[in-house]
């Protein structure tokens, strides 16, 4: 079941659309802000109220990157992996998150704390490299500063 | 038209076509994967490509998506263009990187156009070592195999499935080359028209399952031309047998009928042919018991029963063939023929028929069905009656909003364009029925009551359209301004069309849609008018003219009659039980000419076993008022025979002298020709047993069948010479002419180079059009030019609910309803189980709660049944599953108390 | 030199609020056009020569006239900024939106003035949160002073505006793909024709645009179409904002005249290569555009003369190839991003471009073939323009097949050595 807040955020969006459908990707935004993650059921409620049919919705669900359709830690990083990261150490980003945090890109630290997925450029090639930790931006990261970061999220 | 050049040489071409459509209808070897002829082009695959010149001195021309461009006066392109033919070898050699190259245990193998299409390129040789993608497949239910590693991601599968046929239940999900094609979970895809994945798929990803169990390539198939009997509609299907037994069922094209699809029960209902039920010796009654009995004793049996015998009586059969139905005619005499259509089932066809006959409409083809640009549907749920005209309906929703995109230029055929443009906008759409249909989503409006009250609708639509026409003076409200809001949508319609039939047992619904016809007719518009029919012939039967059931059942009670044969019919279905014991019992013999056990065969003395459609030869009337002819895929085994040998072989044994004169089809079709000057035209469905191309018979077995010689190897290396067919131009072997035999005795399409069904662009005059030689089938009734007759005028009562009793009103199923598919076993595991259907409120009166049990008293028979709460049905309306369960044999809708066990 | 885009940028990059931004001289362009008439806007902006600044630059002012005005015209009809911004190498629109959102609104109602559009919507990419906020915050003011809403600043012109976040995917900001995904659809291209101008948006005529392009707007509007050309060297007007990422001394974002050229760029305000490096190469605006090298500096950046040295300016921001760096290995994660953004549409390009990451990765392990380099060139004919449905796979081949012509040896290197010799 959404929860009044989520609908009433839902709704919002409703008004700026002719047609409430196109509003599924926002709508799936706003059950993940809640929940952190898209579940089989969430899809179903919002699909219910949007009027579609759940395949329908995983169908654009699993289209976007954004939508995370399994469930996540408390904290996503996504590290940029695009081509002025990678010219600038992202492969030594990557190594040292993955070391640090002994799981894989794509995995989920076992105390449920990091999510680490890759992330095509996030727009800040001058600070290179970058990653973003939920809705924060790290740049000109080096292990080092890798690892005050990830001190803290808790 | 247009004037192209291809390849130097100009060609005249159809206006308003893709160049690929163009080419193809030139007979060019094309290539292409995403286009459809009936989903138009999305330019996805990329495998159509050909070079395009500017002008004459364009010698570099540039690669374009021939399926995206129109063929426009003077343009010019290269088929042969080298840079145009690698490109499209290398979109195979891109598609085939992830395919299992698993050609040897794919179903769709010898007829997978990836296969031709991969020949047609010349791409040969796979070049790259690294790891395919994978994927897990999904259990669809009983009637569809996936299998997604084989997929080439055109995107045919959704566009179909949800675009064109209006499902939504399977879908594209991730992207780049991950797409997977299914559903969001494994579970049977709800679209009652899923089938035609099976044909869509251009390779091995959506199979028929029924024909896994089974399974036979194509090339060793023995198929032959047939027509659907399992409901009114009459599409044509191919049906493909082997070692003796049906295997499958394919679309069998036909421009006017069915284009390029069919419906679920269609594909997957022939099952039956295969199944328990059948009868396949003949049966005696012998201590109690039918026991077989050599067939020679069954004749002398019926040696002693019918010579002389002044009280035979025949009851016919609205799902056998014109001339099974004649040749008993023929035995019994007119006089003592029955149509074999229950009561009221033979009161309503009649008056479909008389009024199809004479005005105020034309009954459209199911291709001008699709064409139609504002609909009515009175008292019908065609998705589950007359399926196949559900999806043409989803299509006519578009002809209004095509308009507009029409004026932006948009061609029809780019069709993400046009769809884009439209958005979710759809064209008039008016569903009145009981309860909720499956096409309400496409309707602009729905309309829930009584059967009464649907017939004051359609006769306020008709008030409305026309004030000659009888008004509805106490109609309510909102059902006054939404017939008006009907009958302006109609009015402004160029193409309108109304669509009824006997689904809610009412003559007065028939007559209200006649009305509104005759009302759209009189001011001038090009109105169709189309009924749904019970049964595979229903309109034939009543051409053939006969009495109903009480009549065959007066004449036992009074005497007049002591013997009946009863013609590939359970009249179980047809009249309420007690009656048929009675009628049963009172008959000294009974035989029974079946190719089911029905409860009727159990009762009788001598039960004959027929061949079913797929080994048999006959005509079907189709709702249309089409005669099309069905042949013989195979000789049945055992003694099972066509039931119209039966009869001649029953006229012999009763020394009748037509008997003499009648060994062939064409011997019957000739006698009821001149019989019955209605159904005189149907000489013309099909070319008769003599006809030859070019000295041979048509051949029933493609080229590559395994060959006759070696097809009983394991038996004897020795084999016989394949069966003669006395009765078709068709030969029961691959011997025999293979090219392009006429429409309606094509059995299989196939052309060189091109093994899958996409073959049949070959055998079009024109992409989407008729086929080459013109649809098979003759239209048998056509109303007078102009038609004077006068408005229907007994306008029904207002439905009233009655305080402790409900209107047992059928509801009807597309998997269950019908007799024969609902014995085919995938078929059988979708038919819903028994209910009893009322809305909330009634339920809330009679306390009961959905899953509670509640008895239903009729004629004295309780049935005890679930209930079921369906919202919308009407209050004092009770609704129970047609054919699942059996209350419809009381004939009309009957009342009956309800009470809650 | 005159900077326009970025004149009103705060030490810090706070964004100024609207009454800041109207004292810098905010809305004025605004102002004017809605004294003139749609049309007479429109041919102020075609006069300018302004082209977009998203990567193709197709005439704006012309790009414009084709959507459908007047009594007749079909209704509502949409405005889009495009700022997806997920091009590799690219972050200029991310500077414009956190640090002058005013100036992408006000130049969005003058667009959407101009072609009498009733509804417009920012597609900001999912990851832009900073500047989501103060886009959000901006547009809320722009209600409350009425430069948004009904009857703006009292002209009887009509305009809503949202802010829609993207659910990610490159693919977002082709700009039928983004239709799309404003529709809450899968983000696949559509057929063009019909172009967007005439049926776009819910089907109706939108106009869709970048994000530097509509900061321009009132610019032009305000000045006149002769000043804007002024400010060029070059025969595309304007200013550009370029960029530079990559091992350089002083990565960063300018904007600089249109036409400035890449040795200038790169030598006086990217500061030239970090010490002890040299130059080998760079992708002159963005990921999707051909490598240019040593003997390309002197190229002037405007959409003409890169497209003669045979390469495209895209969006401006150039990224630099240094000696120390593997080329193949760059072009391998270059393709890796566009096999995983291609939609899954046609064929050449979510099965080229995988093909051709494959056999990237294949050469990087130490696995290729002599052949793989012919199979490689073959993808980037296969994908070659006109040959797939959108721009993505055509673009995604321009740093495949350039590297292929200017850094064959280091391809070669990896066959006969199996092996990558930068690690
Ligand atoms: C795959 C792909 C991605 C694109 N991404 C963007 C983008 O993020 N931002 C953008 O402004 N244009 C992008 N474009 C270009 C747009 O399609 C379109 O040309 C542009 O938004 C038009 O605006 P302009 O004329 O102002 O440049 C992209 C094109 C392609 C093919
Ligand atoms: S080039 Fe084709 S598959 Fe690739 S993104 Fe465009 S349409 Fe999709
Ligand atoms: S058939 Fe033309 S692109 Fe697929």
């Amino acid at each position: 079941m959404l929860s009044p807040e989520e609908r009433h955020e839902i709704e919002a969006e409703i008004a700026h659309y002719p047609d409430k459908r196109a509003v599924c990707i926002d709508a799936m935004k706003v059950v993940q802000k809640h929940r952190g993650w898209v579940s089989d059921e969430a899809l179903g409620d919002v699909a219910e109220f949007l009027g579609m049919s759940v395949d329908e919705l995983d169908s654009v669900a699993t289209f976007y990157n954004l939508i995370f359709r399994k469930p996540v830690g408390r904290h996503v990083i996504m590290v940029c992996d695009s081509v002025s990261c990678w010219l600038m150490g992202y492969d030594r980003v990557r190594d040292h998150l993955t070391s640090r945090l002994g799981i894989q890109l794509g995995e989920t630290t076992p105390d449920g704390r990091f999510t680490l997925l890759p992330i095509v450029c996030l727009g800040t090639c001058d600070h290179a490299p970058a990653m973003m930790v939920d809705n924060e931006l790290h740049r000109d990261l080096d292990a080092e500063k890798i690892d005050s970061i990830l001190e803290q999220y808790k | 038209m247009a004037k192209i050049w291809v390849d130097d040489k100009w060609y005249e071409v159809g206006a308003d076509q893709s160049l690929l459509e163009a080419c193809l209808e030139l007979g060019f070897d094309l290539p292409y994967f995403c286009w459809h002829p009936a989903l138009g082009s999305v330019g996805a695959c990329r495998q159509c490509a050909v070079k395009q010149y500017r002008d004459e001195k364009d010698t570099r021309g540039r690669l374009v998506m021939s399926c995206m461009t129109p063929a426009s006066e003077g343009a010019r392109i290269s088929i042969k263009d080298a840079d145009a033919a690698s490109f499209r070898a290398g979109v195979v050699e891109g598609l085939m990187q992830n395919h299992p190259h698993d050609c040897p245990v794919c179903d769709e193998g010898g007829e997978c156009h990836l296969q031709d299409m991969t020949v047609m390129t010349g791409h040969n040789y796979r070049q790259t070592t690294y790891p395919k993608r994978t994927f897990r497949n999904q259990n669809l239910g009983p009637l569809i195999n996936h299998e997604m590693n084989r997929c080439i991601q055109c995107y045919r599968c959704v566009r179909y499935y949800r675009e064109y046929a209006g499902g939504r239940d399977l879908d594209a999900f991730a992207s780049r080359n991950q797409v997977f094609f299914g559903r969001h979970q494994e579970g049977t895809l709800q679209n009652e028209f899923a089938g035609n994945l099976v044909e869509i798929c251009p390779t091995g990803v959506f199979t028929d399952k029924t024909l896994k169990k089974h399974y036979t390539r194509k090339w060793d198939l023995q198929m032959a031309p047939s027509v659907c009997v399992h409901c009114g509609l009459g599409c044509n299907t191919t049906a493909a047998e082997r070692y003796g037994s049906l295997r499958r069922i394919l679309n069998r094209y036909n421009g006017h009928v069915n284009g390029y699809f069919l419906c679920d029960r269609g594909r997957f209902g022939y099952e039956f042919v295969r199944g328990e039920q059948r009868i396949k010796q003949t049966l005696a009654r012998q201590d109690g018991k039918l026991k077989p009995l050599p067939k020679a004793k069954a004749i002398e049996q019926l040696g002693r029963v019918l010579p002389g015998n002044q009280k035979v009586i025949g009851i016919g059969s609205p799902r056998a063939s014109l001339e099974a139905n004649f040749a008993l005619r023929t035995l019994v005499g007119p006089e003592r023929f029955f149509s074999g259509m229950s009561d009221q089932g033979s009161h309503l066809v009649s008056l479909m028929e008389e009024i199809l006959r004479q005005g105020p409409a034309r009954t459209p083809s199911l291709s001008e069905i699709e064409i139609s640009d504002a609909v009515l549907v009175l008292g019908e749920d065609v998705t589950n009656v007359a399926p196949r005209i559900a999806l043409a309906l989803r299509q006519s929703v578009r002809q209004q909003p095509m308009e507009f995109t029409d004026k932006l230029k948009i061609p029809r055929w780019l069709d993400h364009a046009v769809r884009e443009a439209i958005q979710d906008v759809k064209g008039p759409l008016f569903i009145a029925a009981p309860s909720a249909t499956r096409l309400d989503d496409a309707a602009t409006a729905t309309y829930r009551a009584a059967p009464d009250d649907l017939a004051r609708l359609g006769f306020a639509i008709a008030h409305a359209l026309d004030p000659q026409a009888p008004d509805v003076p106490d109609l309510a409200a909102g059902a006054r301004s939404l017939a008006e809001q009907i009958a302006a949508a109609l009015k402004s319609a160029k193409r309108p069309l109304v669509i009824s039939g006997p689904s809610s047992s009412s003559a007065a619904v028939i007559e209200a849609a006649a009305n509104v016809a005759r009302g759209l007719a009189k001011a001038g518009q090009a109105v169709g008018l189309a009924f749904t029919m019970p049964e595979a012939n229903s309109l034939g039967a009543n051409l053939m003219g006969g009495g109903d059931l009480s009549a065959a059942f007066k004449a036992v009670e009074e005497g007049r009659a002591d013997t009946v044969i009863i013609l590939e019919n359970d009249l179980y279905l047809k009249a309420p039980a007690a009656a048929v014991d009675r009628f049963l019992d009172a008959a000294r013999h009974v035989i029974a000419i079946d190719y089911l056990s029905t409860p009727t065969v159990a009762k009788s003395e001598l039960a004959l076993p027929a061949g079913a459609f797929a080994e048999s030869d006959g005509t079907l009337v189709s709702s249309e008022g089409r005669a099309q002819r069905f042949f013989q895929a195979y000789i049945p085994k055992d003694d099972i025979q066509q039931s119209w040998r039966w009869l001649i072989e029953m006229m012999r044994a009763a020394g009748r002298s037509e008997a003499e004169s009648w060994s062939t089809l064409d011997d019957v079709i000739a006698a009821l020709a001149q019989g019955i000057s209605a159904l005189a035209k149907i000489t013309e469905a099909a070319p008769s047993a003599k006809f030859r191309k070019l000295g041979e018979k048509i051949a029933r077995a493609p080229n590559r069948y395994s060959g006759r010689t070696s097809m009983l190897a394991n038996i004897n290396v020795s084999e016989p010479k394949p069966p003669d067919d006395p009765d078709s131009a068709l030969a029961f072997s691959m011997e025999g002419y293979q090219e392009h035999p006429p429409p309606s005795l094509t059995p299989f399409f196939w052309a060189p180079g091109w093994n899958s069904i996409q073959s049949l662009n070959k055998f079009q005059s024109e992409i989407k059009g008729p086929l080459r030689g013109g649809d098979p089938g003759v239209r048998l009734i056509e109303p007078p030019e102009t038609a004077n007759g006068s408005f229907f005028s007994s306008v029904p009562k207002p439905f009233a609910a009655r305080p402790e009793e409900w209107l047992l009103v059928p509801l009807y199923h597309i998997f269950g309803s019908e007799e024969l598919s609902r014995q085919a076993p995938a078929v059988a595991e979708l038919a819903p189980k028994p209910y009893l259907a009322v809305n909330s409120e009634d339920a809330a009166h009679l306390q009961v709660q959905a899953g509670d049990q509640i008895e239903v008293n009729l004629a004295g028979t309780a049935h005890r049944l679930p209930v079921a709460i369906h919202p919308d049905l009407p209050k004092g309306i009770a609704g129970f599953p047609a054919g699942v369960v059996s209350l419809e044999g009381t004939g009309l809708l009957a009342w009956s108390k309800l009470s809650r066990l | 030199m005159e900077k326009v885009l970025t004149k009103d940028l705060q030490p810090g990059g706070m964004p100024l609020d609207l009454k800041g931004y109207e004292k810098a001289g905010g809305y004025q362009g605004l102002r004017k056009a809605l004294k003139m008439t749609p049309k007479e806007v429109v041919e102020v902006i075609k006069n300018s020569g302004l082209r977009g600044r998203g990567g193709a630059g197709f005439p704006t002012g012309m790009k414009w006239s084709f959507v459908p005005t007047g009594k007749d015209a079909p209704h509502p009809k949409y405005l889009c900024a495009n700022a997806d911004e997920m091009e590799p190498g690219t972050f200029k629109d991310r500077l414009l939106m956190e640090s002058t959102p005013h100036q992408l609104i006000e130049g969005m109602i003058v667009a959407a003035y101009a072609i009498e559009a009733d509804v417009a919507y920012i597609f900001l990419r999912g990851e832009y949160i900073v500047a989501a906020e103060r886009l959000r915050k901006a547009l809320a003011e722009a209600y409350e002073n009425n430069c948004l809403g009904k009857n703006i600043l009292g002209s009887g012109y009509n305009l809503d505006m949202h802010l829609h976040l993207s659910g990610g995917r490159y693919m977002c900001g082709e700009e039928t793909g983004l239709l799309n995904a404003l529709e809450g659809k899968r983000a696949n291209p559509r057929t063009k024709p019909p172009f967007p101008q005439t049926s776009g948006l819910f089907g109706k005529p939108t106009i869709v645009q970048n994000v530097e392009t509509l900061c321009n707007i009132h610019h032009i509007v305000n000045n006149g179409p002769d000043w804007f050309k002024g400010l060029s060297k070059s025969d595309d007007g304007g200013t550009k904002i370029y960029g530079a990422s990559g091992k350089v001394k002083r990565p960063g974002l300018w904007e600089l005249p249109m036409g400035t050229t890449i040795r200038e760029i790169l030598e006086e305000h990217a500061g030239g290569m970090k010490e002890g490096l040299k130059f080998r190469g760079l992708l002159p605006g963005g990921a999707s555009t051909d490598f240019l090298v040593e003997e390309h500096l002197d190229v002037k950046m405007d959409f003409n003369e890169v497209q003669k040295a045979g390469s495209r300016m895209g969006t401006g921001t150039m990224v630099v190839l240094d000696d120390r760096t593997c080329p193949v290995g760059m072009v391998h994660n270059l393709e890796h991003f566009f096999a995983q953004e291609s939609c899954g549409w046609c064929t050449p390009c979510w099965s080229g471009l995988s093909w051709a990451e494959k056999m990237l990765k294949g050469l990087e392990e130490g696995q290729g073939q002599e052949s793989d380099l012919d199979r490689l060139a073959f993808v980037c004919r296969f994908a070659a323009p006109g040959n797939t449905f959108c721009a993505l796979a055509p673009g995604a081949v321009e740093p495949l097949q350039s590297a292929l012509k200017y850094f064959r040896e280091d391809f070669e290197r990896h066959v006969r050595e199996k092996r990558c010799p930068w690690r």
